[in-house]
This record gives structure tokens, C-alpha cells and sequence, in this order.
């Protein structure tokens, strides 16, 4: 291809990223904007220097830390907690090879697409009778074995291939079925285990129906919640409304950053085994 | 997908072992202990508020008292209700906003990317790229629901005032707010939102695709179009099946983006089956009609996983037979 034609096509491509990226650049700069600027000038100008106290208004007004603290122990102890439940199935299923293994692990791939709205309500129902309504706890609970269902089938797949010699040769020297799974086959699932964790962390922290019915509290939300029911209101005016949008898009960028390279691997992986 | 794969590679493997070594048989029932905690907690979590919904969806309930059985008066009403079908048709809308469209435009962007800018300008140049349209992929949908309704917004909106500013004043609407153009809107950002899925999936698809094939093609005489469809169709077409499969379930399950951006609305023009039940729930507690809502899309949901993995394994296993 000529040079002439290379170039419209890397143009056209540019464009289409720059049409990705643009409502984070809007956001990003209308949130530093004070409202008497921002109803002078639209949304469409650049910000005249940098305003802080909507962003500050907004933290403050909605306890945005405790919202963050709320998110970051949900999806860690869900990203930890579904990979330990993921690892002790797919030991069983993948290296046990226990009877109707085929099965099993059809129920894991079907409760993995099972659709959320079909378990809200008993969820809701139950977590009140047991006296688990409205906490963090109940939310942990329930993403667990949720995340973990993903986790079984593609941990099982990869240990359902785990060279059998060196489990055989572990076991002729004595070792049993725990130190097997503690000392051999985790520490060499490590990669896989880590790039689940990723996975199950971001998809805990952009979890929305469940937490919204489980965490009414303010104490208690999380940052999706927290914003997209503030959202629902429709209470918020445009300084505020960037302001929300900002603050929840920075975490979601950080983490991009960060696992750029663990997620899109991961969702490839997920995706074809 | 896994459990079909695994299913046909065990049996492989155990059928080669056989010829060279006796086979390696663990003692089945101890591994079972590492089941059985996940066991519980599925049975917990999953299976028994599966039931209890399934078992609701025959009852008139309110969440409080006891249910009463009516058999199958929920769903007859489902038959009748002309909320619940348009919440249906609204569905199809998504499958093309976050299917159909994203799967088309990330096979040409992949391949753009895969067989074009890498190859000219450097895989970091399209390393950048992926990641700009990847992006709204990892956004909470709350959060990317607020950025949407802010930018499509009637006063002060970007877009209208974007509009604006190049002369196109006349094409200002109430995005989200007019019933004729809502549900258009949510499809648009449907798309934005999914669009980063395909691709990444689809160019790490093209990774493990033979790259003579590619100059095979070139000294053959073949252009960019027809290498595409040539080339990079075929072979990554286990990934379209999953991406499509994948893809369309997400599109069934679409909830928070039509809860931040419309509820609904306007008038139920953007209404979709998960919001339909979520509203029978919790904001007119006729449980027991939500939940019948909730079990036909589960019904629809796991219907076509079963028939998607399917096929899925059969496009395998005609592969396969080629291949011998």
C-alpha cells in the first residue's frame, strides 16, 4: 500500500480513538470548572484554571473515602475469596477428575451465565432473615461464589492439563492430597491465579443490581451504588454531575493502568478456553 | 465452552496414555472434599434462590405473608402484558447495540490493527490504539451511565451543544428523553461501552494465526479486503461464535446502564426484561410476577448457552476431523 493511502487509514483509526477516549477528556474538564463558568460558557470550553471545591463539595457531600473503602474491601475480599474457592473446585474437578466431571463443570459454566435477576429477590429475602441485610458481608457472600464459578471452569481446564508425572512423583514421596494442591499445583497456577484476581476485582468493584439492593445504607455502599443511584435521582446539577463522573472514572482508569496488560490478556484467555 | 473442550482433550489424553503407560487413577472420592465447600455455597447462593424464584413465579406474593399458588396465572399475564413484550423487543435492540455492531466493527479494527498498523506505524502504535477503544470497558456502567446522560443531556449537553457550535443546531434533540429516539441513544452507548470486548478478544485471536497465510495471500495478489475475508475471517472464527455468544447474553442481562441512564423510560421506551423485574420486585412488590419475568430470561438466557456450546463444539469437532 502507498504512503498516500497508509495515512487517511491511521487518520480514520486516530479518530475513532479520540471518539473513545473523548467523553473521559469532557468529563475531566468540566469538572474543574466553577459553576458560574460552566453556565457561561457550556461544556464545550476549556476551563479557565483549575476549580477543586466542586470536586471537594462532592467528596464531602457523599463520604466519597468511605465509599472508596466500601469498594476497595468488597472487590479485594471477593478477588481473594473466589480465586481460594475457584482453586479448591478446580483441584477436585481438574487434577481429582471426580465422577460426572463433565457435569460439574457444566453447572459452573451455566451458573456463570445465569442471570442475576433470577437470584435478587431470594438473595434479598434470605440475607434479611439471616440478619445479613445491608452489610458488607452479605455482598462479599454472594460475588464470591458468583466470580468463583468463572474461576472453577478455567482453572479446571488449565490443571485438567497439568503434567500427571509430577503429581504421581509428589505422591510416591509421600505427599498427601493437601500438600499436593499447597505446595505443587498453586504455586505453578500462580499466573493464572493472578490474573483472575484482577478480573474478579474490577467486575466486583462494576457490580451494580446486586450491591444496589443489598447496600441501602450510606455506610455501606459502593462507589457504583453510591453514584448511580445519586444519578437516579436526578438531583445532581452539572458541576456535581462531573464531579461524580469524575471520581468514578478515576479509580476505573488507575486500575487500567495498572492491569492493562494482566486484563486484556485474561479476557482473551477467559474468552476462548 | 470449557466443559466441551475438556471434555473431548481429556478423553484424548487418557485414550494415548493407555498405549504407553497404565493409566494414572487418583482415589476419586477424597478429591471430592475440595468440592464440597463450593458445593454448599453454590447450593446456597445459586441453586437454592434459583428455586425459590422458580417456585415463586407460580405464586401471587408481595414479599411479605405468605405466597399464594396460582399455578400459572403469572405467566399468562406475561402472555397478555404488552410491557412485557416490548421490554422483549427492547432486548433485540440491545443484542444488535452490543452483539451484532461491536462483533462487525472490532472484526474490521482487529484486523485494521493486526494486519495494518501494526505492520506499518508498530505494534505500540496499535498497542495504543486497543487500549483507547478498550477503555469504557473497564468503567463501572454507573459511572459511564452518569458521563452518557450529562453529554446527552437537553440543556447544556455536549452533544447538543457540539450540534450547535458546526451548525447543525436542527439536529438537537432530548436524547434520552424523547421515546422515539431513547432507545437509539442507549444503543449508542451500548455500543461505546462494548465495543473494546471484540477487539481484544478478536486481535489475540489473530496472534496464533500463521503469519505466511498473511503473505501467502499478499504474494497471491490479494488486497486488504480480501485478506480479511480470506484470511482473518476463517481463522478466528472459533473467537466470533464466543464473542457473539458472549456477547449477546451480556446484552439479555443489560441493567444498570437503562437503571443511570433512563430508567426505562420514557413511558417504558427503553424498558428491558432484567429492569421489567427489577421494578416488579421492589418498586410495585408483585414479587411473584417479577420473578416469572426473571425465570423466562433465564430460560431464554441458558437456552441459547446450551445451543451456543453446541455448536460451538461441533465447529470443533469438524475442525478437528480436517485436521486428521
Amino acid at each position: 500500500m502507498t504512503a498516500v493511502r497508509r495515512y487517511p487509514v491511521l487518520a480514520a483509526l486516530f479518530i475513532g480513538a479520540v471518539f473513545m477516549v473523548l467523553p473521559f477528556l469532557i468529563v475531566a474538564v468540566n469538572a474543574v470548572k466553577s459553576p458560574a463558568e460552566y453556565s457561561a460558557n457550556g461544556p464545550l470550553s476549556l476551563p479557565d484554571g483549575l476549580y477543586l471545591d466542586g470536586l471537594k463539595d462532592f467528596w464531602e457531600r457523599v463520604d466519597f473515602g468511605q465509599k472508596l473503602v466500601n469498594s476497595v474491601l468488597i472487590s479485594g475480599a471477593v478477588a481473594v475469596g473466589a480465586v481460594v474457592l475457584s482453586v479448591l473446585n478446580a483441584y477436585a474437578i481438574g487434577i481429582g477428575r471426580i465422577k460426572g466431571r463433565p457435569w460439574v463443570l457444566a453447572f459452573f459454566v451455566l451458573a456463570n451465565m445465569l442471570p442475576q435477576e433470577a437470584l435478587v429477590y431470594p438473595v434479598y429475602y434470605l440475607s434479611k432473615e439471616a440478619g445479613l441485610y445491608d452489610t458488607r458481608l452479605s455482598v462479599i457472600i454472594v460475588f464470591v461464589v458468583i466470580q468463583s464459578a468463572f474461576g472453577t471452569y478455567l482453572l479446571s481446564s488449565i490443571l485438567g492439563q497439568f503434567p500427571r508425572e509430577i503429581i504421581e512423583a509428589a505422591q510416591i514421596d509421600g505427599a498427601n492430597k493437601w500438600q499436593v494442591l499447597w505446595r505443587i499445583v498453586v504455586p505453578v497456577s500462580r499466573p493464572t491465579m493472578g490474573v483472575l484476581m484482577v478480573l474478579f476485582f474490577i467486575w466486583t468493584w462494576n457490580e451494580f443490581l446486586l450491591p444496589l439492593v443489598m447496600l441501602i445504607s450510606n455506610d455501606n455502599q459502593t462507589v457504583s451504588v453510591a453514584l448511580g443511584v445519586l444519578q437516579g435521582q436526578r438531583l445532581m446539577d452539572a458541576t456535581m454531575t462531573n464531579a461524580a463522573a469524575l471520581l468514578g472514572v478515576l479509580p476505573a482508569i488507575v486500575f487500567f493502568l495498572v492491569f492493562q496488560r494482566t486484563l486484556t490478556r485474561g479476557i482473551a484467555v477467559g474468552a476462548v478456553k | 465452552m470449557t466443559v466441551l473442550a475438556e471434555r473431548s482433550g481429556g478423553g484424548r489424553a487418557t485414550g494415548k496414555s493407555r498405549t504407553t503407560r497404565p493409566p494414572y487413577r487418583p482415589r476419586r472420592n477424597s478429591y471430592a472434599l475440595f468440592l464440597l465447600p463450593g458445593a454448599l455455597a453454590f447450593l446456597a447462593v445459586v441453586v437454592l434462590p434459583f428455586l425459590m424464584n422458580t417456585g415463586v413465579s407460580f405464586t401471587d406474593w408481595q414479599g411479605v405473608g405468605t405466597p399464594k399458588w396460582t399455578g400459572l396465572d403469572n405467566y399468562r399475564r406475561l402472555l397478555e402484558d404488552d410491557a412485557f413484550w416490548e421490554s422483549f423487543r427492547h432486548s433485540l435492540a440491545m443484542v444488535v447495540a452490543m452483539a451484532v455492531i461491536p462483533t462487525a466493527i472490532g472484526l474490521v479494527l482487529a484486523a485494521a490493527l493486526f494486519d495494518f498498523v501494526a505492520k506499518h506505524f508498530g505494534a505500540k502504535t496499535a498497542a495504543v490504539l486497543r487500549a483507547c477503544f478498550y477503555l469504557p470497558q473497564v468503567l463501572p456502567i454507573a459511572v459511564a451511565g452518569i458521563v452518557w446522560s450529562w453529554i446527552l443531556a437537553p440543556e447544556n449537553g455536549s452533544l447538543n451543544e457540539l450540534l450547535k457550535a458546526v451548525g447543525l443546531g436542527s439536529l438537537q434533540q432530548d436524547w434520552l428523553g424523547d421515546p422515539d429516539i431513547a432507545l437509539y441513544s442507549v444503543m449508542g452507548v451500548m455500543v461505546w461501552v462494548q465495543i473494546g470486548f471484540p477487539l481484544v478478544v478478536f486481535m489475540s485471536g489473530l496472534q496464533r494465526v500463521d503469519p505466511q497465510l498473511y503473505e501467502a495471500a499478499e504474494l497471491d495478489g490479494a488486497g486488504w479486503w480480501q485478506r480479511f475475508w480470506h484470511v482473518t475471517l476463517p481463522q478466528i472464527r472459533p473467537e466470533i461464535y464466543v464473542v457473539l455468544l458472549w456477547c449477546t447474553i451480556a446484552a439479555l442481562k443489560v441493567f444498570g446502564a437503562v437503571y443511570v441512564l433512563t430508567k426505562g423510560g420514557p413511558g417504558g421506551a427503553t424498558n428491558v426484561p432484567s429492569y421489567f423485574s427489577f421494578q416488579n420486585f421492589f418498586e410495585k412488590t408483585q414479587v411473584g410476577y417479577g420473578s416469572a419475568v426473571a425465570t423466562v430470561l433465564t430460560v431464554i438466557i441458558l437456552a441459547l448457552a446450551l445451543v451456543g456450546l453446541r455448536l460451538q463444539t461441533r465447529a470443533e469437532d469438524a475442525e478437528e476431523g480436517v485436521a486428521r
